[in-house]
């Protein structure tokens, strides 16, 4: 049994399946979030350095890592939009940005709560947090070029090109603890393993995979919005219209 | 496991209160406010789609 995978790649067969699929990954998102939150409090002890502070790593980390991933994920459906002129790929690129742009302030901010009691900082120009802040200025700025293009097809394409420029920032993220000499401390996950106690590595992936789940489950009910005003004219849609 | 010992041990969280609970508070608003926006822009949406099919269907 061959699935035909461009049966979903049409607007119509794709508004449908991702309204059957929301509540499941919106449901698993909220189970997970009450797992990784209980890890984080009632599970995970206490760290001998710094105390109970470090339990930020539980939303700060989740939430940088899906900053970059999205962005990722933006830039390649922008990449499909241009090489094959599909318009649902360019709907799935402006409906992750928004997500995207929120992970990145949340990742922020909570480096910030963090930054505070242990480096004695809310912010330093170091250059993790620096390309951080750009990549949240990127969002921005591709939000705002989408917004700002009347002609959706236009808009597509310009915010679709800034994506594709600006994802040279996320390895520089990535790797800027590495490359630099920064305040910000280095990956503890790494290919060769990780040095973190168990119970803490499982509750920060846990949140991990809750806040992919909220992702998805956000971005499809964004993007089906997105496709019923760019394909106002169907019958199907005018269908649609008239069953809502 | 990790055993608090009372709520106000719990919210005081070692110290680091303001800034554990600063996180995760700033964390429940910034989801908070995506998804009420999301609802909000959905129905908006399908109550214009509907007038501007009416409208020109006249």
């Amino acid at each position: 049994m061959s699935i035909n995978w461009y049966k979903y790649s049409a607007p119509a067969t794709f508004y449908g399946l991702a309204g059957r699929l929301v509540p499941w990954f919106g449901g698993a998102a909220a189970s997970l979030t009450v797992i990784g939150l209980y890890l984080s409090f009632f599970v995970a002890p206490t760290d001998f350095q710094q105390g109970e502070a470090y339990r930020v790593i539980f939303i700060h980390v989740p939430a940088a890592w899906m900053s970059m991933f999205i962005y990722l994920v933006m830039a390649a459906w922008a990449a499909v939009g241009l090489a094959f002129n599909t318009r649902l790929s360019f709907m799935m690129a402006r409906a992750l940005a928004p997500t995207g742009a929120m992970f990145t302030f949340v990742a922020l901010w909570t480096g910030a709560f963090w930054g505070k009691p242990m480096w004695g900082a809310w912010w330093v120009w170091d250059a993790r947090l620096t390309s951080e802040l750009i990549l949240l200025f990127l969002y921005v700025g591709i939000m705002a070029l989408w917004a700002a293009i009347d002609d959706p097809r236009r808009g597509d394409k310009a915010g679709a090109l800034l994506a594709l420029i600006g994802a040279i920032n996320v390895p520089i993220i990535y790797f800027s603890v590495k490359w630099w000499n920064t305040l910000h401390q280095g990956s503890s996950i790494k290919p060769s393993g990780t040095s973190m106690d168990e119970v803490m590595l499982a509750g920060m992936v846990v949140m991990a995979i809750a806040a992919w789940f909220y992702t998805i489950a956000v971005v499809f009910v964004r993007v089906r919005r997105i496709i019923l005003e760019r394909e106002r004219h169907t019958e199907w849609v005018k269908h649609v219209l008239e069953g809502a | 496991m990790m055993e608090w010992g009372s709520w106000s041990a719990f919210w005081a969280m070692g110290g680091y209160g303001l800034y554990v609970w600063g996180s995760f508070a700033m964390t429940a608003l910034a989801i908070a406010v995506e998804v009420v926006q999301l609802r909000q822009a959905g129905r908006q949406t399908l109550q214009q789609l509907k007038r501007l099919n009416k409208w020109e269907s006249e």
